[in-house]
This record gives structure tokens, C-alpha cells and sequence, in this order.
């Protein structure tokens, strides 16, 4: 099949899945509340990204919040990207960020008050996190690999119990003096936080860990011998052995490398957002990272972008609740709606494709 | 703990394998058929809470039910015409539409949080539930899990003693005589994905207005439950029996680690409740891993009494997935 | 019934598959189809059969045109077709397989048709267990209950593609037996082959394809020059290639063992040498695949030693074979020799030893566009592996051999190609023999074989021969010791237990 587009189909393929997307989302809003028109709600999510719809005009601390949102989403999706080119569905992507938080918190907690530098105690903390992902990434590549269990139901698996030892150690080992509590552990001293931009909560440290993790992945996929393996391996496993290629190492590579980068998401909400270890401390970012990839048919080029977007429609969101009592989980339907809508008019395309090459064979 | 103590909890584990039990029914109809539909655990979740808020505003059991099913179905229909249809990835649209489904539960379903909705009534099967033992155990529930006992044995009767079941098998496993045999494939598929959804659009209802009667939004606690659904699926090898079994199993597990709790303070029940979900991977593990090629290897260099002994147990173990499973058909 | 064929096209994409195909066949009679690999003959069948849909043409039975929906649809009219690889299910068992599809109300009458599929049976000779489950049968077995079913259902005409195809000897004698009743009853059969002494034995006529065409009909008795003379166009006399002067060896197998759970071949001792070519020769599952396999380390063999290059690699992966020099060209192309969806010029790159972290693209065109040159591929550095036809796949596959290959395993080299690639495949393999590559491949081509090996082993009933010099065989002979005639005087003595045909591929 000739995967070549031409502006018109780009048109109206991609604009017809935006168009599908918006029309989904504003029947959605309008069930919900047939009072408010769903532009309105739009629009709100729109400016709540970049101002405070109560002050006007642009609101930096609210770019600086969605910044803040695109961090994690980036490094989870450059991490999945580099699964996804392994033929590989991490869905464990959910406890890989989890882990990579609680080997980070670990590492701030063991070396906090041992008088060694707090950037040296930052970088080990920040490193501990890529880790932390990356093992609890290769645990599911072994099961994989050498045990023959699916990555998507021992991804699933791992990710409750990374939810569970997370919530264990909140209200075990880890609670804060006293009592335990939702609210997470006791907060790190502030200079074990990574320094934020003027009153901003955005962290310039982490977002070039960000940027740099999905450099990386871009990189590793577009240009390597490397990533060129892992091609291979994701797209005929049978074929790579045949030549030479070991297609259990390359597997476990990737998930190795992916779940470090997405452990990193998890060091990031640790040191630069929550400075504690919180039970929700993923937020959803490794499920919306799945579904940038997604969205992107899984080619890192547009997928910094596209979680940009993602973040904004998060951020953009929360003010839902305050202004129109609306809830902000409309954000996720908006993105999921985006991502099937994609699916949806990709799948008509190559359908449309198909039969017109049919009917000019005969 | 007293006997009378433990025969309520196990009559109570029956009842909460019951969503369970309508999930994993579905979904092994629409896989046994070649279908991977993965949105199952936002399924739930939206059927949960579109038949508690039907069930609310109308005061209808019935519609509440109704409008689950329906929507498990709508679900289930997109998953297949973007699959079988539009030929897109099944995991793709399935997992998305899990996503999707979630969200919109909870965003929908946020008015409605916390709201007191009605709640099906218990019967006990006159006669019956006064069986000693068993009486308590298996009719002395709501009409749902009479409903899924039953269910259980037609679906496999369906799927192993009738006509059309045997064509639903081959379905899965060889799509291609199945069609010289006379059945439209793309149809049947379509069918069964749809009759899988709206089984598992019952477990929702299931749920909030029976086992966990309400709408509590993100803490209502059935995120996770369509997930379990879908690994049982694989443990019952595509049985209903033995998925059935896995769901009863499930259920004993979270029972028993409450049981436990008082005896291990200190440690939050959410740990313990998380139990079954390595349980569930080491089951995967032990039905898998005669599938793997160094296991393969190991076995070539054993001696040949071992290697044959530890090959049976194996074989017995081992779960094949039907042949034709998540991959697409073309009948010219 | 008879069966009328009127101006039949079929267009594949491009490909014109069926070109005004014009046929008529008697009711009772057996009609060969004979044609090569790719003449169309399937297709042909599809559409009679209801599976495929034509372009154009018309189809008359007993003189009153039809058309067919589907198969269910054609068998209802009275066609029912036997595939190859015979559609059933393979998990379920044989009564089970028996019923599904049979018209009928929600319970099928299992006592009944167990009763139907009984008799029949017996009617042929056939054993069938109706308890026993598909996965264990043999093909000729799957073949029998196949027949038994569509008779059941009451099909008057039978298409049977390719039917000896992986059955034992015996199991064809019967199969031939019960054809030969089938058209005395007054049954059409259409017996699709490419097998000339097939026809000679068994059909009463024969129509030829080639290239999608009918070019010519004959009864028996036949005149085998001009069949052949119709299925080829001309006569070509490949010959057989020039012999490659011997080195050391390359490959030594000491007593070599493989099994799986139903077949055990044991005892194979057989030494390769630089520049040789050996060929396993076998109905398809009698353990060659298993046997190459275990010889260049994809399984591990249950038994015996095996050194490569003077090196004892016993039970090493496959890895450290290709490290050392040798390559294992599978016989699906696209499940397992390509990656579809990577380009000629990333294939080149990737068999390329690696030059360094990062990719040149510019460098990963010249490569292709070099390998592309020197192997003929119809295709550009950008084109997708799924996007080649199978001739193009089989040379991108030859042109990602490394130069310094010492040992090349293969399986069915040249199936699915058309004469001409499939010469130029061996020109190219026989390149390398001269360079002292050795091959040691499988095909059930007679011709390939005996054309190209040096030494021949031959696989039956679960065991094998000793290394017979190909000078020594011919088609007629090779072909009756596949088929266990003559088998025991050549087999290899090592063998302890006879054991049962293999399980179908």
C-alpha cells in the first residue's frame, strides 16, 4: 500500500478526524449540560491553557503549568515510542512511572541530611528514577521474553502492584510522622527541590530532561543502526533471528531504555512538581503518552507537539470545575475522542485506498 | 473466624464474582469468535454508570440494565467496525476506546456522584436457599447471579454442543474454512463482538446497582475490575467453565484478603486487594511458558525420560489461544 | 453433473490470472487440470468452487447457468472443493468437524451423523475415528474426512487442488480408488496437479494452463512430450549443473537425532564439503524441516554431534552458526525471511556488517541501489519487502547473504517462482558452490533436487536414507522411494523405531 498522502487527503483526512473529534466531544458536552454550548466549553479550555479566564490576557504561570504537564508526557512517549518501534505494547508504562518515583524519593530520602551537596543528591535521586523505570520495564520484557506472558497483561499486572507498594510504603515504612495519609510522604527540604522559574512551578532542569528524552529517542529511531534493529525486531521477529539478530535481547533493550525514559517521568513529578511521593503520582501521563503515540502513528517526528496539545487541554481543563462545574475528566474524553476519531478516518483512508487500487486493477 | 462467619463471606464472594462473571463471558464469546475487544474496563465503567443514572431518573431496574447493555454493545460495535471494517489494529482501538470510555464515565457520571439510586432486591430461591449450606451459598442472592450461574453453563453449552457454536469456534481458529462452510465471517464476528459487549455492558449495571450499589465517580473502585476480566479470559483458555472458575477464584482471593487484614495491621487494605493481580501474572507465567523457545531448548538437552515427563505436564498446562485470534479476514 | 466453464477472466491487480478460460466436463469422468505453479489453475477452481468471484465468464451446470455466492453457496448447487491444506479445524475433533456447517436446526444429531460418517467411510475404505481430534490425523487422513463430508452434503461435482501433496503411498492408492468410484457413481471430479504421472494414472482427460490459458486438451491415452510441450511452451531441458570440485567439509552430523512429540529420526551421520550441495528429499512433514533445523542450531537436536568448520556446535543457537558463517533462508518469504514493512536499502543496511552508530542514508541508497543491479530486483531502494512479488523477495533474500558465506541452509529454494527466476536462483547458489559455499536444502521438487545435489536424503515414514548420489536417481526413482518403495533398501540402518507419518505442516 502506498502510504503517500496528497495535501487534499491530508486535508481532509486529518481535518475530517479533528472535525469527527470536535463533533464527538460536543455532543458529549451538550448531554452533559444542553445549557452551555459547547464552544463555550471549548473555548474555555482553550484560554484556561495559556490565561486566568477571571484576569485576561496571557497568564504565565499558566503556559509555565502546561510546560509542567508536557514534561512527563514527553519523556513517557519518547520511552513508548522506542517500545512501540520494538512491536511492543507497554502498558506498563502506568507502574514504570510510579517505580521510577519511588526509587527517586528513595534515593532523596536515604541521602537527605547526609551533608552531601543537594545537586549531587538531585542528580543520584534523578538517575534512581530512570532506573526505577527501567527494571520495572525489564520485568516485563523477562515475563515476556523468557516467560511467554503477553507485555500487555504483565504490563497490566505490574501496574497495580507498583499502585500497591506505592500506597504501601505511604502508609507503612514511609508514612509521615504520625499518621499516614492520601496525602503522600513527608515533603523534602526545599533545597532537594529542583529550582522553578520566577513564582512559576516550571523547573528548567526538567523540562531539558524532557526535551533531551525525547531528543533521544528521536535520534536512537531515525538515525542508529540501532533503531534500525529495533525496526526490524518489532516488525519480524522470526526474520531478525534469521539474520542474526537477537530478537529477545533487542525487546528487552527497548523496554530497558523506553521504561528508563519513562522512570524519568516519575523522578521529574518527584523532584520538580510534588517533592514528596503522592499515590497518584503517574496522573494518567502514561496512559496519555500511549495515546500520543497513537496519535502520531507512532513516529517520534510530531509527538512533541502533539503532547504540548495534550497538556494544554489538561491544564486548560481544570478550570471546568470552577467556572461551568463541569468535570475535568472532559479533558481525557476530548484527547481519547481525538485519538479514535484518528483511527476512525486512518482506517476509512486505507479503506477508500484499498478499493480504489481494486478498482483500477480490474 | 465462626463457620456462620465464613459460609456469609463465601456467599458474598458469589455475589461479587458476578460482574466478573458477565465480563469474562462476553469477552470470551467475542475472542473464541477472533475478536480482542480491550476496552472492556471503561466498558464497565460507563455501563456502571449509565444504568445507575438510568435506573435513577426513571426508578427502572430494567432500564437501568437495558441502557448498560446497550451501551457495552455500542462500544463493542465501534471496536469492531473500526477493526473488521476499517481493518485498524484491535489493541489500538480497543485500548483507546478503554480511555475513552473511562473518562467519559466519570464525566458524565459526576452529578450523579454519590447520589442514593435503587438497588436490586435479593430473592432467595424459595425451597432451595433453604438447602443447608448451599442454600446460603447459591440461592440466596439477587436475580443477577442466578442470571450469570446460568449464563455460564449456555454459553458453554452454546459454544460446544450447538451448531452454530461450532462454527463460532472455527471461527477464531480458522477463519477460512469456516467461511467454505457457510459462514459469513465479517458478520458473525460482528455478532459476537457486540453480543460479548453487551455482556460485559451487564457487569456494569451489576455493579452500581447491585454488588457495589452507587456512583462514586474515580473512587467507586471498578477501574482495574475489565482488565482482570480480560486476563481470566486467557486463564479459562477461551472456556467459559474454566473463565467462570477464574472469576469465582478472583473473587475468593479479594474476600480472603480482607479476611486476613485484621491480622496484619499496618499494612492498607489496598495492598492486600492487590493480591490477585500477581497471582494473575504467575498463572499467565505457567500457562505460557511452555510456549517459549528456550524452554523448548532446555527440554532438546534433557535426558529423555525427564524431557518427556516435564513435556506432558507442559502440554497439559499450556493454553493456545485460538489461531486466527486479532487478525483479519479477507474472504477474496 | 456436468460441469460448463464459458469465457471465465479473473484480475488480480494487476495480473490477469484467468484469461477467457472456456471448459466443459463430461458428468463421470475424471478431468486433470494440469499446469505449472502460477498457471492459474487454482484460481480457476476458486471461482468454480464459489470462493472467488470472476470477472467475467459464465458457469453452467448441467446446462443451466449459475453463479455462486460463496462456497456454502456452490456446494449447495453441488461443488465442493478439496483444498491442499484441507479447510478444517484442527483442535476439534473429527465428528465435530464432520457437522459444523451442516444444515440443520440449533442441536446437531450427533448419533446421526456419526452413522452417516461411518458408512461413508467404509464405503472407501477410509478409518476414520470420529472421537479421535484433526490435530493428530495425517493429511491424507484430513483429506478422507474432507471427502466424507462433502459427499455427506451432497456434492455431485469434486475439485480436489493438488491432493498427493504430503500423503503417503499408500494413502494415494486409496485416495485414486476412491476417485475412480466417485466418477463411476457418475460424479464429476476435477483432479488439479502438476504431476504428469498423475494424469496418466488416473484421468480420463486433461486440460492445460499456462500463464492463465487454456492451451490445449488431451485424452487418455496421453502423449507425455506434448503435455509437457503445452505446460512449458517449449521443452526445456535444464540439465544438470555442472559439478563444483569438493573441499573440506564444511558441516559433519554424527548420528544426529530429532523429535517432537510424534516423530523421532535418528542416526543421521552425513559430512558436507566446501562447494557441495545435499538435498533432503520427503513428503512435506517427514522431519526435513526439523532435521535442517536442528542442523544449524534453530532447535536443538535430542541427539548426536554437530561440528561446523571443524568446531563441535552441539546444541549452540543458531547465532553462533551465523557468526561462524552460515545463513538459514526459511521458505516463507514474508513470515519469516523479510520485514515487510522495511525498504530494500534498510534490508541492505541491516545485513551489512555495521559501519559505526549512526546511518548514512546516502550510503544505504548506493548499497541498495547496487544490490538491486546485481540481483535484478524489480523494486527501488525506498520499496517496501511486502510491496515485491515472491521472485523479487527471493532475490532480495539472495542479495543479503554476506560475500563469505561457508554454508547456506535453505528451504524449498525456488518455490512459487516462475522457471526463469528459479534458474537464475541456482545460477547464483551454484556461484557460491564454485566459491566453496555448501548447501544443504529441502524441496519437494524432484527436478530441483536431482538437478542441483550432489548427494540426495531421502525422508519416509519417520526415517531416513543414507546420503544417495544424486547421479545414481532419477525423477522415477527418487519419487518412488519418497513414496516408500524400495525405501528399506536404502534406508539408513541406525534406525531403532519405525514411527508413524509426520502431522501435517
Amino acid at each position: 500500500m502506498n502510504d503517500h498522502m496528497t495535501w487534499r487527503e491530508t486535508v481532509l483526512y486529518r481535518g475530517g478526524a479533528v472535525l469527527l473529534a470536535l463533533a464527538l466531544t460536543s455532543f458529549i458536552i451538550w448531554i452533559s449540560s444542553p445549557e452551555t454550548p459547547p464552544w463555550e466549553v471549548l473555548g474555555l479550555i482553550f484560554r484556561g491553557a495559556f490565561s486566568t479566564p477571571s484576569q485576561g490576557g496571557i497568564s504565565w504561570s499558566k503556559v509555565a503549568d502546561v510546560l509542567v504537564a508536557w514534561i512527563p508526557m514527553l519523556l513517557a512517549a519518547a520511552g513508548l515510542l522506542i517500545t512501540f518501534a520494538a512491536g511492543l505494547w507497554n502498558i506498563g508504562v502506568e507502574g514504570q512511572i510510579v517505580m521510577g518515583a519511588v526509587f527517586t524519593t528513595w534515593v532523596l530520602r536515604a541521602l537527605q541530611g547526609s551533608g552531601y551537596p543537594p545537586a549531587l543528591i538531585l542528580t543520584l535521586g534523578i538517575v534512581a528514577g530512570a532506573v526505577g523505570g527501567a527494571l520495572w520495564a525489564l520485568l516485563v520484557g523477562l515475563l515476556r521474553t523468557y516467560g511467554g506472558v503477553n507485555e500487555i497483561f504483565g504490563g497490566l499486572g505490574m501496574n497495580f502492584v507498583a499502585t500497591t507498594i506505592v500506597l504501601w510504603l505511604i502508609f507503612g515504612p514511609w508514612k509521615r510522622p504520625g499518621i499516614g495519609s492520601m496525602s503522600g510522604t513527608e515533603p523534602f527540604p526545599p533545597e532537594l527541590h529542583l529550582p522553578t522559574l520566577g513564582n512559576t512551578r516550571l523547573s528548567p532542569v526538567a523540562l531539558a530532561i524532557g526535551l533531551g528524552g525525547m531528543a533521544v529517542a528521536y535520534l536512537l529511531l531515525k538515525g542508529t543502526y540501532f533503531g534500525l534493529r529495533l525496526k526490524a525486531v518489532g516488525n519480524n521477529p522470526r526474520a531478525a533471528r534469521l539474520m542474526g539478530m537477537q530478537p529477545g535481547r533487542y525487546m528487552l533493550l527497548a523496554f530497558g531504555l523506553g521504561g528508563a525514559l519513562v522512570g524519568l517521568a516519575g523522578a521529574v513529578q518527584v523532584t520538580a512538581v510534588y517533592h514528596r511521593l503522592i499515590p497518584a503520582i503517574s496522573s494518567g501521563y502514561g496512559w496519555l503518552g500511549l495515546l500520543v503515540c497513537m496519535l502520531v502513528n507512532y513516529d517520534p517526528t510530531w509527538a512533541p507537539l502533539v503532547s504540548l496539545f495534550f497538556a494544554a487541554i489538561n491544564i486548560g481543563s481544570i478550570q471546568l470545575p470552577i467556572v461551568l462545574s463541569l468535570d475535568s475528566s472532559l479533558a481525557g474524553v476530548i484527547q481519547g475522542a481525538l485519538v479514535f476519531s484518528f483511527l476512525f478516518t486512518e482506517g476509512l483512508r486505507r479503506t477508500v485506498m484499498r478499493r480504489r487500487a481494486r478498482a483500477a486493477a480490474s | 473466624m465462626s463457620w456462620d462467619l465464613i459460609l456469609t463471606g463465601l456467599a458474598g464472594v458469589v455475589a461479587m464474582a458476578t460482574p466478573v462473571v458477565f465480563a469474562t463471558l462476553g469477552e470470551t464469546l467475542t475472542e473464541r469468535a477472533g475478536v480482542i475487544n480491550l476496552s472492556v474496563n471503561g466498558t464497565i465503567l460507563l455501563s456502571a454508570m449509565g444504568g445507575f443514572v438510568a435506573a435513577l431518573t426513571t426508578g427502572s431496574l430494567w432500564l437501568g440494565f437495558l441502557v448498560g447493555m446497550l451501551i457495552g454493545g455500542a462500544v463493542a460495535f465501534l471496536v469492531a467496525f473500526t477493526s473488521l471494517t476499517l481493518k485498524q489494529s484491535q489493541v489500538a482501538v480497543g485500548f483507546v476506546l478503554a480511555l475513552f470510555t473511562r473518562d467519559l464515565s466519570y464525566y458524565l457520571g459526576n452529578p450523579f456522584v454519590g447520589k442514593q439510586g435503587p438497588r436490586v432486591p435479593v430473592m432467595p430461591i424459595p425451597g432451595l436457599s433453604k438447602i443447608p449450606v448451599l442454600g446460603e451459598l447459591l440461592f440466596d442472592h439477587d436475580p443477577l447471579t442466578y442470571l450469570s450461574i446460568v449464563l455460564i453453563f449456555v454459553t458453554w453449552f452454546w459454544v460446544y454442543k450447538t451448531r452454530p457454536g461450532l462454527i463460532l469456534q472455527g471461527l477464531g481458529e480458522r477463519p477460512a474454512a469456516a467461511y467454505a462452510r457457510g459462514a459469513n465471517v465479517r458478520l458473525q464476528r460482528f455478532i459476537y463482538t457486540v453480543l460479548g459487549g453487551m455482556l460485559v455492558g451487564l457487569a456494569g449495571p451489576t455493579y452500581s446497582l447491585s454488588v457495589k450499589a452507587g456512583w462514586k465517580g474515580t473512587i467507586s473502585g471498578l477501574d482495574g475490575i475489565g482488565w482482570i476480566a480480560l486476563a481470566l479470559t486467557i486463564f479459562g483458555a477461551w472456556n467459559p467453565l474454566r473463565g467462570a472458575a477464574g472469576a469465582y477464584m478472583f473473587a475468593l482471593l479479594q474476600w480472603l484478603s480482607l479476611v486476613v487484614q485484621p491480622y496484619l495491621p499496618g499494612v492498607p487494605t489496598q495492598v492486600l486487594q492487590v493480591a490477585p493481580f500477581p497471582l494473575m501474572i504467575l498463572t499467565l507465567l505457567l500457562v505460557n511458558i511452555g510456549n517459549t523457545e528456550w524452554m523448548k531448548r532446555t527440554l532438546a538437552g534433557l535426558p529423555p525420560d525427564a524431557r518427556h515427563f516435564i513435556s506432558r505436564i507442559l502440554r497439559a498446562l499450556q493454553v493456545t489461544p485460538p489461531a486466527g485470534l486479532g487478525r483479519a479476514f479477507e474472504e477474496e | 453433473m456436468q460441469v460448463e466453464l464459458r469465457d471465465i477472466h479473473k484480475f488480480f491487480g494487476p495480473v490477469h490470472a484467468n484469461r477467457g478460460i472456456t471448459l466443459t466436463i463430461p458428468a463421470g469422468t475424471i478431468q486433470g487440470l494440469l499446469g505449472e505453479n502460477g498457471a492459474g489453475k487454482s484460481t480457476l477452481m476458486k471461482i468454480l468452487s464459489g470462493f472467488i468471484r470472476p470477472d467475467r465468464g459464465e458457469i453452467r451446470l448441467d446446462g443451466r447457468p449459475v453463479s455462486f455466492r460463496s462456497p456454502a453457496d456452490a456446494l449447495r448447487q453441488g461443488i465442493g472443493m478439496l483444498h491442499q491444506d484441507p479447510l478444517d479445524f484442527p483442535p476439534m475433533r473429527v465428528l465435530d468437524n464432520f457437522v459444523a456447517g451442516s444444515p440443520g436446526g440449533l442441536l446437531p444429531d450427533k448419533e446421526d451423523a456419526r452413522q452417516a460418517l461411518l458408512s461413508i467411510s467404509q464405503q472407501f475404505g477410509f478409518s476414520l475415528d470420529p472421537d479421535a481430534y484433526v490435530d493428530t490425523l495425517t493429511v491424507g487422513e484430513r483429506q478422507q474426512l474432507e471427502i466424507v463430508r462433502l459427499l455427506w452434503l451432497g456434492a455431485r461435482v469434486l475439485i480436489f487442488d493438488e491432493p498427493t501433496t504430503g500423503i503417503s503411498a499408500q494413502q494415494r492408492e486409496k485416495l485414486f480408488a476412491a476417485l475412480r468410484r466417485l466418477a463411476d457413481e457418475g460424479r464429476t471430479i476435477i483432479f488439479v496437479t502438476h504431476k504428469l504421472e498423475e494424469v496418466q494414472a488416473l484421468c480420463h482427460r486433461v486440460a492445460v494452463l499456462r500463464s492463465g490459458e487454456l492451451v490445449g486438451e488431451a485424452q487418455a491415452p496421453y502423449d507425455l512430450d506434448r503435455l509437457v510441450e503445452m505446460m512449458f511452451g517449449k521443452v526445456i531441458t535444464v540439465g544438470r549443473a555442472e559439478p563444483v570440485p569438493l573441499g573440506e567439509p564444511v558441516l559433519e552430523l554424527r548420528d544426529l537425532a530429532v523429535e517432537d512429540h510424534r516423530l523421532h529420526i535418528r542416526g543421521v551421520t552425513l559430512d558436507i564439503r566446501a562447494g557441495e550441495v545435499i538435498g533432503l528429499a520427503g513428503m512435506e512433514g517427514s522431519g526435513q524441516r526439523r532435521l535442517l533445523r536442528a542442523a544449524a542450531g534453530l532447535i536443538r537436536p535430542t541427539g548426536g554431534t554437530v561440528r561446523f568448520l571443524g568446531q563441535d556446535m552441539t546444541g549452540r543457537p543458531y547465532l553462533d552458526f551465523h557468526k561462524a558463517g552460515a545463513t538459514y533462508i526459511p521458505a516463507d518469504r514474508m513470515t519469516e525471511g523479510l520485514f515487510p514493512d522495511l525498504t530494500i536499502a534498510e534490508h541492505v543496511a541491516l545485513a551489512r556488517e555495521q559501519t559505526g552508530f549512526l546511518l548514512n542514508a546516502e550510503q544505504m541508497r548506493a548499497w541498495a541501489q547496487e544490490a538491486i543491479e546485481n540481483f535484478s530486483i524489480r523494486g527501488r531502494p525506498e520499496t517496501p519487502a511486502r510491496a515485491l512479488s515472491g521472485g523479487n523477495q527471493q532475490r532480495l533474500l539472495l542479495a543479503l547473504m554476506r560475500p563469505d558465506l561457508r554454508l547456506i541452509f535453505m528451504e524449498h529454494p525456488t518455490r512459487g517462482l516462475d522457471l526463469e527466476s528459479a534458474l537464475w536462483i541456482w545460477r547464483k547458489l551454484k556461484d557460491r558452490c564454485r566459491k566453496g559455499t555448501a548447501i544443504f536444502f529441502m524441496s519437494s521438487d524432484l527436478e530441483e533436487l536431482l538437478n542441483y545435489s550432489d548427494r540426495v536424503l531421502v525422508f519416509f515414514g519417520g526415517r531416513v536414507s543414507r546420503p544417495l548420489p544424486a547421479e545414481e536417481l532419477d525423477v522415477e526413482r527418487l519419487g518412488q522411494l519418497i513414496g516408500g518403495y524400495g525405501f528399506d533398501r536404502v534406508a539408513n540402518d541406525a534406525i531403532t523405531e519405525p514411527q508413524t507419518e509426520g502431522k501435517a505442516a
